[in-house]
């Protein structure tokens, strides 16, 4: 019979690790149905039958995030036989404000204080008996990081798991609000799981909207039970929800003061506090900031990412694989069109792809790093005003600054948004910033036709980074975005030492899904291009083809190049080649060398930039650039977008959105642009126009939706009168 | 009066009442910001907003417009 531990607790009380360490390599990472919210489970060590159920890092039980619904829904309907609650024991308060909520489901707890070691550190003492006896269970010490007492943590849950909770829930609140619910829990008693009938008439005391919706009473039983929490309302001169939470504060107050002797009280400066000083001071912290991320492209893009990107592309592929693959090929007589699909379609396209693994290895490394310090909030913290302006939050700007190494960690690293709409938009708007294989396209053309300018690389980011402020206010006075702003109210937790198995994980889950993707999209892709590339129909007759004008490919091309018409680059090779952008942006430069006739091109694409210079003009070239920069992303990352939407209509949204954006700004850019150079009008200048005028309305437009969410907080504000 | 947002840098204030409703309120009080708790504004983030509070022993972010709904003495 196997028995399921959830592991619940705040976020920074070292879940993460202590489920690591629980579970070792054996977790599946996935999203809680139809959220976008991460799942966590695995087996437990030394245990056939255990699963312990990661839950989602949360400080309370309310229904108004998706986490905290999302960990409310799992415990009350996959009634898990034991709980493991993790507690920071240096910031035990706020972390016992979710125990003492968790304890009121019934369902065995066993409670770990982790931190353990800093907690000694500090001097302070932790009377796990008193603290025990006070909140109804088990607390056990433990020291995630050193991997102390999760051993002992899990064996004691695994023992509690499915027996009845043993001895009486403490009475958390006053004799008036206890009384209240015991009226509460008479009048649902039988409704409910006998075990939760505590949690849920709590929960109705505090007018929680989904459990009212879930448990479907009828209205003279709500208005019976209205009169009793009323009653209590007036008594304490408070709306219920306060009521509640400062109760459950209070009653914290009160244990911690008998099981917790601090060394220090009042305010200490200890190590976090000093480094911030230095680290989100007023005037050193961007400078700080700028230098600390320059350190970490630096590191991982042109040093070390370069080197070894270079020798993997060059070396380990082009001399090793491809120079002695083919010659094995041919030496045992196979046919040479199967040679060419191995050696130039599959091992040259994925080849391509993969060579940029050990540069984004090192990117997610660095990027992993400072997550564990603890830096990531501190950046949050420091870019909100920003973010506040266009209805995000500072946590928006993490995703955007790790999409600028590549939008796979970026989309991933929106995980951290608490709420969905901005979670979502972050999500969709990631992928504007230019990433590093967007990089060669804007060198291409940067000297191509530019002169090799810089400038083109500057408009470029400038471009993305409008893309983004531009998406955010048009989407935020539309109605799946509209809403009451999520609140910022965030955690700054303690710096510490990063753990290098937390560090290792995290950097691996990420190359790793990379790679898969990598693995199956861009190697089915690659055979499918090669094939178009290479066969086509010459004199009616269907076979390999000499020169690639004549490919199914370009038959492809010229069949939709018309589309891209108006944008100014209506040629089959464009075409093609942004098509073979979505496998890989970086491939954009390799079709162009391959369609030009060069097999191999520098990363510039300096031999063709005569040819590229033929075919297209300044204006024609920034076009195709900016609708490359801005249009759906690569494969890998539209494959992160479906996984962090975790839905097919939002992921298909997502990448119809960028397109259609992508195109509208290349053909506002181009049409215009040929205005003012000279060219006539015609009718695609005046759609142009009004594409531009489209714009500017979604973007000035009175948002309708804030007298909907000014509405919406009245009426809250009434029934709590 | 006083509000979370008048607060200067390096003052330690107690929380008289929350004002406010919904989601934000909540989210004030779960992080432990209640009725009778001491706040230690510790500092302005570089831009203006939001501001940095010691409370419960721990750091908080809030931004000022939300520190508004935090009356204090």
């Amino acid at each position: 019979m196997s028995s399921k531990i959830a592991l619940a607790g705040n976020p920074n009380s070292g879940k993460t690790t202590l489920f690591n360490e629980l579970t070792g390599s054996a977790q599946y990472v996935g999203n809680w149905p139809g959220v976008t919210v991460e799942k966590k489970e695995g087996k437990l060590k030394g245990h056939k039958d255990v699963i312990i159920q990661d839950l989602p890092g949360i400080y309370s039980l309310s229904p108004y995030t998706l986490e905290e619904v999302v960990a409310r829904r799992y415990l009350v309907s996959e009634k898990p036989d034991a709980i493991i609650n993790i507690v920071d024991g240096t910031n035990i308060e706020r972390n016992l404000y979710l125990t003492t909520q968790l304890i009121e489901l019934g369902i065995p707890t066993i409670i770990a204080i982790n931190m353990i070691d800093i907690v000694r550190k500090n001097g302070d003492v932790i009377n796990l008996h008193k603290l025990g006896s006070a909140l109804g269970c088990e607390a056990v010490e433990t020291s995630a990081l050193r991997g102390t007492g999760s051993k002992e943590v899990a064996e004691k849950a695994a023992a509690l798991a499915g027996k009845p909770v043993s001895g009486s829930l403490p009475s958390v609140f006053n004799g008036s609000v206890e009384h209240a619910i015991a009226h509460i829990e008479e009048s649902i008693e039988g409704k409910v799981d006998a075990r939760f009938l505590r949690w849920y008439a709590i929960k109705l005391f505090e007018r929680d909207e989904k459990v009212i919706k879930e448990l479907k009473l009828d209205s003279t039983l709500l208005q019976h039970l209205e009169e009793h929490i009323i009653a209590c309302e007036r008594e304490l001169d408070d709306d219920a929800e306060s009521i509640i939470t400062n109760q459950r504060y209070a009653y914290i107050a009160k244990v911690v003061q008998t099981a917790v002797k601090k060394k220090h009280t009042g305010q200490k400066m200890n190590a976090s506090d000093r480094i911030d000083r230095v680290v989100t001071n007023r005037i050193l912290a961007l400078p700080i900031f700028a230098l600390i991320m320059f350190c970490v492209y630096y590191i991982s893009i042109s040093t070390v990412g370069d080197f070894v990107t270079g020798w993997t592309n060059d070396t380990l592929f082009g001399e090793m694989i491809s120079g002695n693959l083919s010659a094995w090929l041919e030496g045992i007589r196979v046919a040479p069109w199967l040679t060419s699909l191995i050696v130039d379609g599959i091992v040259g396209g994925v080849g391509a792809v993969i060579g940029f693994v050990p540069q984004m290895l090192i990117l997610f490394l660095m990027l992993s790093i400072l997550e564990d310090v603890g830096y990531m909030a501190r950046v949050a913290f420091i870019m909100d005003r920003i973010f506040r302006g266009f209805g995000l939050s500072g946590k928006s700007f993490i995703p955007m600054l790790i999409g600028s190494g590549c939008s796979v960690p970026g989309i991933m690293a929106s995980r951290t948004i608490e709420n969905e709409r901005d979670r979502r938009m972050t999500i969709m708007t990631t992928s504007f910033i230019p990433c590093g294989a967007k990089m060669p396209i804007i060198a291409l053309f940067a000297g191509a036709l530019f002169g090799g300018s810089g400038f083109v690389a500057t408009s470029a980011y400038f471009i993305g980074v409008a893309a983004v402020i531009v998406s955010g206010i048009i989407l935020k006075k539309t109605k799946p975005f509209a809403g009451e702003a999520a609140p910022f109210v965030m955690e700054l937790p303690a710096y510490h030492v990063p753990a290098a198995k937390n560090v290792f994980r995290s950097t691996w889950e990420r190359g790793w899904s990379f790679i898969q993707r990598a693995g199956t999209v861009i190697l089915a892709s690659s055979v499918v291009l090669w094939f178009l590339q290479g066969f086509g129909v010459v004199d009616g007759i269907f076979g390999l083809v000499e020169d690639n004008n004549t490919s199914l490919l370009a038959a492809i091309g010229n069949a939709i190049a018309p589309v891209f018409a108006p944008l100014g680059f209506g040629d089959w090779k464009a075409t093609v080649a942004t098509f073979t952008g979505l496998i890989a942006k970086e491939n954009v430069v390799g079709t162009f060398g391959v369609l030009y006739g060069f097999a191999e091109v520098a990363e510039d694409g300096a031999e063709i930039w005569a040819h590229l210079a033929a075919d297209f003009t300044p204006l024609t070239a920034y076009s195709f650039m900016i609708f490359n920069l801005l249009c759906a992303p690569c494969f890998a990352a539209m494959g992160a977008i479906k996984r962090e939407m975790n839905n097919t209509k939002w992921t298909l949204a997502a990448i119809g959105y960028l397109t259609v954006f992508a195109y509208a700004v290349a053909l506002v850019v181009y049409q215009l642009g040929r205005l003012f150079t000279g060219g006539a009008f015609g009718f695609w200048t005046l759609i142009a126009i009004a594409v531009l005028l489209g714009f500017l309305y979604l973007l000035l437009r009175k948002n309708q939706y804030s007298e909907y969410r000014e509405r919406a907080a009245e009426r809250k504000v009434t029934v709590n009168a | 009066m006083k509000t979370l947002r008048n607060v200067g840098v390096g003052e330690t204030v107690t929380v008289q009442k929350l004002n406010g409703a919904g989601a934000i309120k909540r989210r004030i009080m779960d992080m432990g910001v209640t009725k009778g708790v001491d706040i230690y504004v510790r500092k302005v983030a570089p831009l203006g907003d939001p501001i940095e509070v010691t409370v419960r022993g721990y750091e908080l972010s809030i931004r000022k417009s939300d520190a508004e709904m935090i009356e204090v003495n």
